[in-house]
């Protein structure tokens, strides 16, 4: 008797699904070409470019003082810090001395940026979980940053804050108080969005021991900034190679230790920026104590930089998604002959293609949340 | 160590054939600026490799890497940064405008893909050895690179035909 052909097993053909451009689990318009099987990702392409506004051939065209906004509208949750960098950049290149008022309003409104930026990075990572209530909470403490930052600046998104040579504005004795009574009410509020969020079991269990990226990948990867620390590697600009005025401060730099997983996981990720958070609110209470009286919050600066001829400068500075770096080549004209932003989400997400693989796709999504994108600056 | 202790250290490792020369930017009238070290093309991958791996340095981070056009040549500038070592130097390499070709450094650093294919993009220095020098920032039909600097935009046909 013949023996019955067995039926032969099911052939699935790879899946392959375009994530975005317009996806809210991307931040932005960024398209994630996945190849998968079944719920599978065997492999994951970012593709880029959506946003790209030629930030650098513009700098090529206009004064240098013209950039400000500009530098703006690359990393728009900070743009403070990428405004700073921008202008610390310009100042080196140029020879500027900053007054030392001006130094300390820097720091000020750096770190309240930074506190914005990492309110906006745990709401919307809750909600790539699922979790809308702290979402709703996170924003409610971001809107007293703007307020602050607005009576500051006058803007609520793209500040246009800083100058080169300082500041475009003078502290305020309102913003001083306001900045005191977000202090003494937002660590209990953090406490208890913990509370409600970062030791919340559910959570724990759909971001722990998930998306594990080792110190050396990291490093190989060029990554930077936050997500740099949560694989385990302990380097802060601001405590290392401190610029401005940040090693007259006392804070801590928190490091990924893998407390619910591994190290380098997805919730050490987000955990590193809740800390952050908490070291950014010491540094701000720091401030408030120490604020000099008087004083210029702007050096004098003529009114057409020009900076020596072939001089060229390469100046980093500590932003909430990593490090931002200038490199600026001077021709002796009003105008940089050339210049290149590095932004650190930029080389964040190139890595994204390597850690992918073998992901579940709700995992790629939460994965790409902890980059915290903005995809501003990974365009430019 | 400092930038002029690498480059001591390089040069007596590499002999000045290959390790070209030491540049200060800026003038003696408003200051010196960064310094960067001039490297032959050919020697790029071994002088990286070098920098990564000698205990003495340990360049493990490549912060950037940029495409810069001059009248006369392209360079690709190099900014790496050792995090044990907290030190830092830049490379530079020079090719001529007619065949700008260096070789890829992505064996050594994955970061310098995407930065690799963005400088391909924008300024069109080719790298040999890198596994996709695709363009990255702009869509692949797209014609010329933008941060050249006899460069003018598309007319609104070419850019009709390939979807803008």
């Amino acid at each position: 008797m013949a023996k019955a052909a067995r039926p032969k097993p099911l052939q699935g053909e790879p899946l392959i699904i375009q994530m975005g451009p317009q996806h809210p689990s991307t931040h932005g318009v960024l398209r994630v070409e996945l190849e998968t099987d079944g719920e599978i990702v065997s492999k994951a392409t970012p593709h880029i470019g959506y946003l790209h506004r030629c930030k650098e051939k513009i700098g090529e065209k206009i004064p240098y003082e013209q950039y400000v906004p500009y530098s703006d509208r690359m990393d728009y949750l900070a743009a403070i810090n990428t405004n700073w960098t921008w202008a610390m950049a310009v100042e080196k290149l140029a020879g500027i001395e900053v007054p030392a008022r001006a130094e300390w309003i820097r720091v000020f409104v750096g770190e309240l940026n930074r506190i914005a930026s990492h309110l906006v990075f745990q709401g919307c990572f809750g909600l790539d979980l699922g979790a809308i209530t702290p979402f709703l909470h996170c924003f409610r403490e971001r809107e007293m940053v703007l307020d602050i930052l607005e009576e500051l600046s006058g803007g609520r998104l793209c500040f246009n804050y800083m100058r080169i040579g300082g500041v475009a504005g003078d502290m305020t004795p309102r913003a001083m108080q306001m900045t005191q009574d977000f202090l003494t009410q937002f660590r209990s509020k953090l406490d208890s969005l913990n509370e409600l969020l970062s030791f919340n079991q559910i959570f724990i269990r759909r971001s722990a021991n998930i998306g594990v990226v080792t110190a050396d990948e990291a490093i190989a990867y060029g990554w930077t900034g936050p997500i740099l620390r949560a694989s385990g590697v302990d380097w802060d600009l601001r405590r290392d190679e401190p610029y401005s005025i940040y090693d007259q401060f006392e804070f801590d730099v928190p490091v990924g230790q893998g407390l619910k997983g591994q190290v380098g996981d997805n919730w050490d990720r987000y955990w590193v920026r809740v800390q952050e958070m908490y070291q950014s609110m010491r540094i701000l209470e720091q401030v408030i104590v120490g604020f000099p009286e008087g004083g210029e919050f702007k050096a004098k600066v003529p009114a057409v930089i020009r900076p020596p001829q072939g001089a060229e400068v390469y100046v980093r500075g500590e932003c909430p998604r990593g490090e931002v770096a200038f490199y600026i080549i001077s021709d002796g004209s009003g105008t940089p002959y050339r210049m290149k932003v590095r932004g650190p989400s930029f080389c964040n997400i190139s890595a994204l293609e390597a850690i992918a693989k073998d992901m579940v796709v709700a995992d790629l999504v939460s994965t790409l949340g902890t980059f915290d994108l903005v995809m501003g600056e990974v365009d430019r | 160590m400092d930038h002029n202790e690498i480059y001591d250290l390089l040069k007596m490792t590499f002999g000045p054939e290959r390790i070209l020369e030491n540049c200060k930017t800026g003038d003696e009238k408003k200051g010196y600026r960064d310094s960067f070290i001039l490297i032959a093309k050919d020697a790029l991958p071994e002088v990286c490799q070098f920098l990564r791996n000698d205990e003495r340095l340990r360049f493990n981070l490549l912060h950037c890497i940029s495409g810069v056009e001059w009248p006369e040549y392209f360079e690709s500038v190099y900014h790496l940064f050792s995090l044990p070592c907290k030190h830092r130097v830049t490379l530079k390499v020079r090719v001529e405008k007619t065949e700008p070709r260096v070789p890829s450094v992505t064996g050594l650093w994955p970061a310098a893909n995407w930065l690799e294919r963005e400088t391909y993009d924008m300024v069109g220095i080719v790298y040999d050895g890198h596994p996709s020098l695709t363009r990255i920032l702009l869509p692949e039909e797209w014609e010329g690179h933008p941060l050249r600097k006899e460069y003018e935009m598309p007319d609104h046909e070419h850019l009709r035909e390939i979807g803008f």
